[in-house]
C-alpha cells in the first residue's frame, strides 16, 4: 500500500459508519483514493438509520440513507468492517499503522446469503440496541401480558441494513447461555453459522484518519426525577424514533410500550440532562427542539385526536426553515408548547404523570400522558476517550473531540492528519453532520494529493 | 455495638412513643444507644441565610458533647440528623467560620463527629439480613407506604445516604420485617413540615396528596422515620373528609413502632395513644 | 404602568441584601421553571418560586414583600435539589422573609397561639416555626 515515492500512504482510515463518515468514506472513494472504514455496529449508517423522518422536510430518513449505505457498501475503493473495533494505533501522518478488530458475528458472512431463516426461526425475543431496547407489551398463548424486546438473539438491524448480514447476541442465544438450541444451524441453508468463530484482527496502513465517532443519548437511569428509566411507557427520543418509522418495531403504528395502546396524550420533555451543569451536562444539545416537534408532528399525523405537548425552555429552532417548521407544528399540527422544565414524571394508574409548570400564565400544571418521550443530553459515543488516548487526541471535560481550533480549523484536530467530522465533535443535526463529512474529505484529499494523485487501486 | 444517641426535643415530649420504640427496637438487634450526657435542642432548621454564626452554635454545642462521648452519633429525629448533619459539614469545610463558631461557643470542634440518622446505621451497621433474623411476628400481609419526607434526602449531596428520587432503606426495611411495602411515587414529596403552624390548610392539601397516591397503590397504612412527617400525615386526616369526600383514613405509624412489634417485644409504651387515626383495628386485624 | 427598568434600578439595595444573605448567584437562573414545576405547595402560592427569582433579578423585590410565596415555602429543598443551576431558592426565600420581618416584625403572634396547639405541635413544628415566622 505504501507509495513508492515517498512512503506515505494515500489509504484513509475512517471510524464510525454514520451519515458523517460514510459522506467521508464517499467523497473520498469517488476521487480515487482507498477507504478504510470500521464500524462497531454490525451495519452502516448509524443513528440516521434509527430515524423515522428528517426535519424540517419530513423526508423517509431510511429512504434518503439507503442509497448512500448501498453506495458505500458496493463501492470498490471502500473496505468496511462493521462489527468492529480500533483496537491499536500508532505512528503519525502518512504512516499510521492500525489494528482492527472484528468482533465475532457467530455467522460467516462470507457464506450467508441474508435469507433470514435464523432470525426466523430463534426463539429468544431479546430487547436490542437498535430499537433502543423496547419492550414491547405482546399477548402470550396463556393470555397474559408480557413485555418482550423487538429483536431476536440473532438479528439483522434492519430490512435495509447494509451489510445485511445477522449477528448473535451470546448474552441472550439459549445455546451460548444453555449449551442447547442450535435452531437457526438447523434451518440455516448454507451452514452459516458458526458457533466457535473466533475475533479476527486485520493490521491496516493508513495516511490520514477521520474521527467521525457520533454520539449517544444520556442514560435514563440517570434521570431520577423522570422515573429512572423504570416506566415502560417513559422513553427516550430515539425509542420514539423507532416507533414511528415505518420499518419499526410497530410497523410505524403508534402504540405504546406497556400495553400496545394508542397514546391520546403524549408529552415531549426537552433539556433532560442537557443545559443541566448541576447534575448533567452545561451544554444545548441543539436538535432536540427540532426533532420533538418533528415527532409531535408525526404522532399527530398518525393520531389525529391526540394532543401533543412540549415541555421546552427556549426553543432553538436556527437552521434554515427551522423556524417556520416550530411554526408549523404550532399551527398546523396544534401541538401545544408549554414553557417550563418538568420537576417530576411518575406512575399513577396506567397514566405517567408529568408534573410540570407553564411559567408563562404563572401556573403549576400536570398532564396525566399515555406515553412521554424525554430528550436526553447528546454525550460523546462510547469508546471515544480510548480512541482519544490511542492517537494522542484531545477530547474536552465530557469527552467530545477538541478541534484544533473551533473557529479556523473546526475539522482538524492538533495531530497532523487526524480529521474530524460529525457530532463527535459535539451535539449537531444531519445537514451540519454530512457537510462536515465532505469538509474533513476535502481536508484528506488535499493532503493525499500532495503526496501524489490516485494510485490505481487495481495495481495496489 | 453502642453508639451515641441524641433524642432531641420532640422525641423526648410528643415523639416519647417512637423514642421508646426506637430505643426498645435498636436494642434488640444488638444497637445500644447511648443518651448523650447533655443535649439541647438543635434549633429544628438549619440556618438558611450566610450570616448563620447564632443559628449554629445551638447544633454545634450538641456536636461537642457528641464528640466527647464518642466518634459517632445517632438519632431518630430526621430533622434534628438533618440540621446535625449539615451543621457538621459546615463546620469541617469552612475554617474561618468554624474558628468563629469555635470562640463564640467557646470550644474546639473541628467536625470529628460523625452524624448518622439511626435508619441509615440499621441498614449499614447492623443490616436488614440481621434485624429479619430477629423478627418474631413477620408483618405478614401488611401492605404498607413507606414515607421518607425531605430531611434524611436533601440536599442530596449534604444528607443523603439513600436515592433521593426512589429511596429504598425503609422500604427495605419493613420487607425485613415480613411487611409489603407498595410502590408510590410521593414517598420524598413534602408533606408541608412547619407549614402546620402557620398554614395547616395548605399543609392538608400536601398530606392529600401523598395519602392519595399511598392509597391508589394499595396500602393500607403509611409508616415514616419523621417525627413531623408522622404529626401531620396523621393529624392532618382527622379534617380531610370534609375537604375530600369519600376518604378513607389510613392510620401512620413510625417504622420503630412497627418494628418493635414485629421484633415481638413489649409495645404497650409506643405512644399509641396519641395516634389522631387509631392504629388498634389494622393491627388487630393482622393479629398484631 | 410600564416598569421602567435601568441599571440602577435592577442593581438596588434590596437586591444586593438578598445576595448578601442568601448567598446565591441570582444571575445563574435561566428561568427554566423547574423549581416552581416541582414545588409541592406551588399550587397554594401567590406568584411562582421561579417568578421570586425573576423579580429579584429585575430588582423589583419590593413587590415580592407582600407575597404569600415567601411564607409558604417549607425549605423542603426539592427545587434545589433538582434546580439544573445548583440555586438553593429556599435561601433566597429566607433572605426574603429576613428582609420583611425586619421591616415590619414578625410574621406570627406567638403569642396568640393557644396552649393546645402547643401541646399538640411536635417541638420541632413549633421552634421550626418560630424560626421561620418570628424575631
Amino acid at each position: 500500500m505504501a507509495d513508492a515515492e515517498n512512503g506515505y500512504s494515500k489509504q484513509v482510515l475512517i471510524v464510525g459508519a454514520g451519515i458523517a463518515g460514510m459522506q467521508a468514506a464517499l467523497d473520498i472513494a469517488n476521487s480515487g483514493y482507498q477507504v478504510v472504514l470500521v464500524e462497531q455496529w454490525p451495519s452502516i449508517g448509524g443513528h440516521m438509520h434509527q430515524l423515522s423522518e428528517t426535519f424540517p422536510t419530513l423526508d423517509c430518513a431510511q429512504c434518503i440513507l439507503t442509497p448512500r449505505t448501498v453506495d458505500v457498501g458496493r463501492h470498490e475503493r471502500i473496505a468496511l468492517y462493521t462489527y468492529s473495533e480500533i483496537e491499536e494505533i500508532s505512528g503519525t501522518v502518512g504512516d499510521f499503522r492500525v489494528r482492527i478488530r472484528r468482533k465475532p458475528a457467530y455467522v460467516n458472512w462470507d457464506l450467508c446469503t441474508a435469507c433470514g431463516a435464523c432470525t426466523e426461526a430463534c426463539p429468544q425475543a431479546i430487547p436490542v440496541a437498535f430499537d433502543r431496547e423496547l419492550e414491547l407489551a405482546k399477548v402470550m398463548a396463556s393470555g397474559k401480558v408480557r413485555l418482550v424486546g423487538t429483536g431476536k438473539a440473532i438479528y439483522t438491524l434492519s430490512p435495509q441494513a447494509v451489510p445485511k448480514k445477522p449477528v448473535i447476541d451470546v448474552r441472550y442465544c439459549t445455546y451460548f447461555q444453555k449449551g442447547k438450541c442450535r435452531l437457526c444451524e438447523k434451518v440455516c441453508p448454507v451452514g452459516a453459522i458458526d458457533y466457535e468463530q473466533q475475533p479476527k484482527w486485520i493490521e491496516e496502513r493508513v495516511g490520514a484518519i477521520i474521527l467521525a465517532t457520533g454520539y449517544e443519548l444520556y442514560p435514563l437511569e440517570k434521570l431520577g426525577e423522570y422515573g429512572a428509566g423504570q416506566i415502560p411507557d417513559v422513553i427516550d427520543a430515539l425509542a420514539m424514533e423507532r416507533l414511528l418509522s415505518a420499518s419499526g418495531p410497530t410497523a410505524g403504528v403508534m402504540r405504546r410500550p406497556s400495553d400496545g395502546k394508542e397514546p391520546k396524550e403524549v408529552v415531549w420533555i426537552q433539556c433532560a440532562g442537557s443545559r443541566d451543569p448541576e447534575q448533567g451536562m452545561p451544554y444545548c444539545s441543539k436538535i432536540c427542539c427540532m426533532y420533538s416537534a418533528k415527532q409531535a408532528m408525526l404522532y399527530k399525523h398518525k393520531v389525529h385526536d391526540g394532543q401533543a405537548y412540549i415541555f421546552y425552555i427556549d426553543i432553538r429552532s436556527a437552521g434554515k426553515r427551522y423556524e417556520e417548521f416550530i411554526q408549523r407544528a404550532m399551527e398546523e399540527d396544534r401541538v401545544l408548547f408549554v414553557r417550563g422544565k418538568v420537576s417530576k414524571v411518575f406512575r399513577e394508574g396506567d397514566k405517567v404523570m408529568v408534573w410540570g409548570v407553564d411559567t408563562l400564565t404563572g401556573l403549576p400544571v400536570e398532564v396525566a400522558a399515555d406515553l412521554v418521550v424525554i430528550s436526553p443530553a447528546m454525550i460523546p459515543s462510547e469508546g471515544t476517550r480510548k480512541l482519544a488516548t490511542m492517537l494522542g487526541v484531545e477530547v474536552d471535560e465530557f469527552g467530545w473531540w477538541t478541534e484544533r481550533d473551533g473557529n479556523l480549523a473546526p475539522l482538524e484536530t492538533k495531530q497532523p492528519g487526524v480529521f474530524l467530522a460529525g457530532a463527535g465533535i459535539g451535539p449537531k443535526d444531519i445537514p451540519e453532520a454530512v457537510s462536515q463529512g465532505s469538509g474533513a474529505a476535502g481536508k484528506v484529499l488535499s493532503l493525499l494529493s500532495r503526496w501524489g494523485g490516485p494510485s490505481d487501486p487495481a495495481s495496489e | 455495638m453502642k453508639v451515641s444517641y441524641f433524642p432531641g426535643c420532640t422525641l423526648n415530649t410528643t415523639g416519647k412513643g417512637f423514642d421508646n420504640a426506637v430505643r426498645a427496637a435498636t436494642a434488640a438487634v444488638g444497637l445500644e444507644l447511648i443518651e448523650l450526657a447533655e443535649w439541647n435542642c438543635c434549633g429544628a432548621t438549619y440556618p438558611l441565610i450566610v450570616d448563620n454564626m447564632l443559628e449554629l452554635a445551638a447544633p454545634a454545642h450538641v456536636l461537642v458533647a457528641a464528640r466527647n462521648q464518642g466518634s459517632t452519633v445517632t438519632t431518630a429525629c430526621t430533622t434534628c440528623y438533618n440540621v446535625l448533619k449539615r451543621t457538621n459539614k459546615f463546620i469541617r469545610e469552612h475554617p474561618d467560620e468554624r474558628e468563629r463558631l469555635n470562640a463564640f461557643i467557646e470550644a474546639e470542634y473541628q467536625g470529628e463527629v460523625e452524624v448518622k440518622d439511626i435508619l441509615h446505621l440499621l441498614r449499614d451497621e447492623v443490616g436488614f439480613a440481621a434485624v429479619q433474623e430477629k423478627v418474631q411476628r413477620p408483618l405478614k400481609d401488611l401492605k404498607v407506604a413507606c414515607y421518607y419526607g425531605c430531611m434524611v434526602l436533601r440536599p442530596p449531596a449534604e444528607v443523603a445516604y439513600d436515592d433521593p428520587d426512589h429511596p429504598r432503606s425503609l422500604d427495605d426495611l419493613m420487607t425485613a420485617l415480613g411487611a409489603m411495602p407498595v410502590d408510590y411515587p410521593h414517598k420524598n414529596e413534602c408533606c408541608g413540615a412547619y407549614l402546620t403552624v402557620s398554614a395547616p390548610e395548605v399543609t392538608r392539601e400536601m398530606v392529600y396528596t401523598i395519602l392519595k397516591s399511598a392509597q391508589l397503590a394499595g396500602a393500607q397504612a403509611v409508616v415514616t422515620n419523621c417525627p413531623l412527617c408522622q404529626f401531620n400525615l396523621d393529624k392532618r386526616q382527622a379534617e380531610m373528609a370534609q375537604f375530600h369526600a369519600g376518604f378513607q383514613s389510613l392510620p401512620v405509624f413510625y417504622f420503630s413502632q412497627l418494628m418493635g412489634l414485629a421484633l415481638g417485644l413489649d409495645a404497650s409504651e409506643y405512644g399509641w395513644e396519641r395516634h389522631y387515626i387509631d392504629v388498634r383495628p389494622l393491627l388487630n386485624s393482622l393479629g398484631l | 404602568m410600564r416598569v421602567r427598568l435601568s441599571g440602577q434600578s435592577v442593581h438596588n439595595e434590596l437586591v444586593r441584601r438578598v445576595e448578601e444573605y442568601s448567598g446565591q448567584d441570582l444571575m445563574a437562573c435561566y428561568q427554566c421553571g423547574k423549581c416552581a414545576a416541582g414545588c409541592p405547595v406551588a399550587f397554594a402560592m401567590d406568584m411562582l418560586p421561579s417568578q421570586v427569582i425573576r423579580f429579584v433579578q429585575l430588582g423589583l423585590v419590593d413587590r415580592l414583600l407582600d407575597s404569600k410565596t415567601i411564607w409558604l415555602c417549607a425549605a423542603c429543598q426539592t427545587c434545589y435539589t433538582r434546580c439544573p443551576k445548583g440555586v438553593d431558592l429556599s435561601r433566597i426565600m429566607e433572605a426574603l422573609r429576613e428582609i420583611v420581618m425586619f421591616e415590619k416584625g414578625s410574621y406570627i403572634n406567638y403569642d396568640a397561639i393557644s396552649p393546645r396547639d402547643v401541646m399538640e405541635w411536635p417541638q420541632q413544628a413549633f421552634i421550626g416555626g418560630f424560626r421561620k415566622y418570628a424575631v
